[in-house]
């Protein structure tokens, strides 16, 4: 890892950029800080040590957090790895957010791969600082390094002697870095595994401007945008009446887009309205019930293969009973409680951007393609965003600020109006899911999905191998993929969050079928799988069921309980959910989780996660559907829009195997078998099996 | 035109057009950022301030009409972070990403400010309006409880 002396200058630059900013906060009257930080550290002298750590001569410590925070929480639990194993105290260490940068791995919020994929970096950042500072120690005792030890920041030798860091600090920051370093065992974890709050939260709790939507600088222009329905092109637009509005600028195309600029958000909001757009080219064929239909054909018959082992056709023909049955989601939208945003500065040679991101990266590289200009020339710094969810792994509204800015000349921050973030949308992709299941002597043998999914992602190998793969003897697995011009993307668990309720459905009612406990049949298949080249552990699987099990009082409880678990993700997830009737409406009153998600880092955020993913699942499953008709979104709005809220909320009670196993990851894997959970106890209630999604439509 | 606010104990002039909503005065002319936009059609309470001590949708409500009353913004809901809401926020680390949280709070402390030992359920009636799209309800609910524990005391 080299040295990264520059990131401070570069980070006191941008500080400065958004100035204008912090005059206005100053003006407003609100300029308290948080109650625990007594210390200014932006007028602290820091040493950089790498990309990750810098030190003061106070003790006071910088942990920079590489990857975007969405609310999954890694701004806390990725600095939280690197002081672990630099030995700090957690309470002297401020973390910033470091912008995209070569010195880091992926900078990607997605795919729940954050801590999974740099545990190892993030310690070893760590370890090579504590080595340094150690072996400064030595060389000012004059001893060998390894008569060293060091703790809370404290160095110590075997007679007793003690630095402290920030003693050596400057003599260590001279010596050539490590390549490696000794790593504590994990049995010698202090921080990790603790319950450590949320780094911004004093930030959050006074309402300080640190997302994208707040960003502000001198001389900044504001800007909506009107999208169009998907298929369509923009033909003409008349925009006299919008112009006469007072703030109002220029009303401008954007390729099929139309961009309003001026003075401040209300005006380029309420002028937006005003705009008489013409679309050409609508198809009435970018229909909600239209896919629905096709989607109903092409379950009909088979489908591409993705995969499958055994004889499933032959298995199902001699099998005693065959079941099967077909659950559906409508399209889903991300909409992120921060609509999307983005600053964009674009000037001949460079450009800034400032925002909500999950993909830095990919932003300045599609910028850099669609303006000709160097990718080096870009630079883009991460605000804090309200809501990622999967959203902000597009680029399209990274793009929009940019090219608005490179056509106006000057500095912009666009602003999506809610109902354009709606019809922005980059849906959950519509899907259905038929299952079948072969039973012969009373055991599960042959096992089929068949996806059709509007979209061009779909069951690939690396989620059709996940459970209930190897716990068959004959598996099947086809996707039919629906063509639409309706926009899709990644949404919390992607493909995972369906295939999983489906399954967890579906599985429930083999064992109904079967006349066996549904916690009984799962043991049964993963016996089958145990032993098995798998991309899951059975017995991992086996211990988080056991463990709801015995949480729950599964069986023995007198509440009506409904059961389902699922692996993705790398993580394995088991729940209960308990419901209640009011009347006819099944509620859901309490839901238990079992998580292995390997090592736990910030205990108090890794349950957060958990219970956002359950109540996240429990909210769209039963209120959620965008519907499209003629390429126009209908639901523009929270009104139409439906989403959890408090009153339908159960308490979620989390628990976590004991583990040394790494950290997998922890945003999604608990979305996929809630829903199925909440269902299952619907059924035990009511005799009724819910296979479509919004349950409550 | 001009409109005089008062905001979080201190006097504004601002020049801005009729049927402004006051969530954009706040946010566009007085730099006070905390206040959120969420949908703008007073569905998702992001944008929640106290005026004369109500919680209040600031979205909905135009600067004619907030104009000469007492406005509160999470900003000024305490001089230093500590009011009893927001010590419980933090007690119970309840943001995920945490852009709801303020319109969450002002909703939590206007209606604490009326009935200071609530029952489960009259909590949960309160937070109904707004919306948490990371649906930390668990924590909201817990800290809502926590807080009037602390107001009561
Ligand atoms: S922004 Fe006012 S209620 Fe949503
Ligand atoms: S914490 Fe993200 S919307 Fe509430």
């Amino acid at each position: 890892m080299s040295k990264t002396i520059n990131r401070r200058n570069f980070l006191r630059l941008s500080l400065l950029g958004s100035g204008g900013l912090l005059i206005g906060l100053q003006f407003a009257g609100c300029e308290s800080k948080g109650s625990e930080m007594p210390v200014d550290i932006d007028t602290l002298d820091f040493t950089s040590f790498n990309a990750y750590i810098e030190m003061a001569k106070t003790g006071h410590v910088i942990i920079y957090s590489p990857n975007p925070e969405i609310g999954q929480g890694v701004k806390t639990a990725m600095p939280m790895i690197v002081a672990e194993e630099l030995d700090v105290p957690w309470k002297m260490v401020t973390v910033k957010q470091a912008p995209l940068s070569n010195d880091f791995n992926r900078q990607v919020a997605g795919g729940s791969q954050s801590i999974r994929q740099n545990f190892p970096t993030l310690r070893n950042a760590g370890a090579t600082v504590k080595l340094m500072l150690m072996t400064a120690a030595a060389n000012q005792w004059k001893i060998p390094v390894s008569e060293c030890s060091a703790e809370d920041a404290i160095i110590k030798n075997t007679k007793g002697d003690q630095l402290k860091y920030a003693d050596v600090l400057e003599a260590a920051a001279l010596l050539e870095v490590p390549e490696k370093a000794p790593l504590k065992k994990s049995k010698d974890f202090k921080l990790i595994g603790q319950p450590i709050a949320n780094v911004d939260i004093d930030e959050i709790i006074t309402g300080k401007p640190i997302f994208g939507i707040d960003y502000k600088e001198e001389g900044m222009k504001f800007a909506s945008i009107i999208i169009p329905p998907f298929g369509a092109n923009l033909a003409t637009f008349d925009a006299k009446k919008a112009l006469e509005q007072k703030g109002i600028e220029q009303v401008v195309a954007i390729g099929d887009k139309v961009a309003i600029i001026g003075q401040n958000t209300w005006s380029v909001f309420k002028a937006k309205d005003l705009v008489d757009v013409q679309w050409k080219n609508i198809k009435s064929d970018q229909d909600s019930k239209v896919i629905d239909a096709k989607m109903d054909k092409a379950l009909s018959k088979k489908a591409n293969k993705i995969v499958g082992y055994g004889q499933y056709d032959k298995a199902i023909k001699n099998a005693d009973k065959v079941i099967s049955k077909t659950f559906s989601s409508p399209y889903v939208a991300h909409a992120t409680l921060e609509p999307l945003c983005f600053f964009a500065d674009v000037k001949e040679k460079n450009v800034r951007l400032i925002g909500p991101t999950q993909v830095p990266k990919d932003s300045a590289t599609t910028v850099a393609k669609e303006l000709g200009i160097p990718v080096e020339n870009i630079t883009v710094e991460m605000t804090r965003m309200g809501g990622g969810f999967g959203r902000r792994l597009s680029t399209d509204f990274t793009l929009e600020a940019a090219l608005i800015s490179a056509k106006i000349k000057a500095p912009v921050k666009l602003v999506h109006k809610r109902e354009d973030d709606m019809d922005s949308g980059q849906f959950r992709p519509k899907v259905k899911y038929q299952m079948t299941a072969g039973i012969k002597n009373n055991t599960l043998k042959a096992f089929q999905i068949r996806e059709a999914i509007a979209q061009n992602f779909g069951l690939r190998p690396w989620n059709a191998n996940f459970f209930p793969k190897g716990t068959t003897d004959h598996y099947n697995i086809e996707s039919a993929l629906i063509e639409t011009e309706i926009s899709t993307l990644w949404w919390r668990a992607p493909i995972s969050n369906m295939v999983g309720f489906s399954t967890g459905c579906f599985l429930d009612e083999v064992a109904e079928e079967m006349g066996k406990d549904v916690i009984d049949l799962h043991h049964e298949m993963l016996d089958v799988a145990t032993g098995k080249k798998l991309p899951y552990a059975p017995k991992r699987m086996k211990e988080v069921i056991d463990l709801v099990k015995e949480k729950s009082n599964w069986g023995k409880s007198d509440k009506i309980q409904g059961f389902a678990a699922y692996f993705s993700h790398n993580t394995y997830v088991a729940e209960v959910c308990e419901i209640e009737m009011r009347g006819d409406v099944p509620v859901p009153t309490k839901v238990f989780a079992a998580v292995d998600c390997g090592i736990v880092i910030n205990i108090s955020g890794a349950k957060a996660q958990v219970e956002g993913s359950i109540l996240d699942a429990l909210g769209h499953s039963r209120n959620s559907e965008i519907s499209i008709v003629k390429g126009k979104v209908q639901e523009q709005n929270f009104d139409t829009y439906k989403l959890g809220r408090m009153m339908d909320t159960p308490v979620v009670e989390t628990y976590f195997v004991d583990t040394n196993a790494a950290p997998t990851g922890l945003g999604e894997p608990a979305y996929p078998p809630a829903a199925a959970a909440f269902a299952n106890a619907v059924k035990k209630a009511t005799g009724k099996r819910w296979t479509n999604h919004p349950f409550l439509a | 035109m001009e409109f005089s606010l008062k905001v979080n104990q201190q006097n504004f002039t601002v020049e801005v057009d009729p049927g402004t909503p006051l969530l954009w005065v706040l946010r566009d002319e007085l730099q006070l950022m905390g206040t959120k936009y969420g949908c703008g059609i007073g569905q998702c309470g992001a944008c929640t301030v106290h005026i004369d001590g109500e919680a209040q949708r600031s979205c909905q409500t135009t600067i004619e009409i907030a104009e000469g009353q007492d406005i509160t913004t999470i900003e000024g809901l305490s001089d230093h972070g500590d009011h009893p809401v927001q010590e419980a926020w933090k007690e119970i680390d309840v943001p995920q990403c945490g852009y709801c949280q303020g319109g969450q709070m002002m909703t939590a402390s206007a209606f604490l400010a009326k009935n200071p030992s609530p029952d489960a359920k009259e909590i949960r009636m309160a937070m109904q309006g707004n919306i948490c799209r990371c649906a930390s309800y668990n924590r909201i609910e817990k800290a809502v409880a926590v807080a009037a524990e602390k107001l009561t005391k």
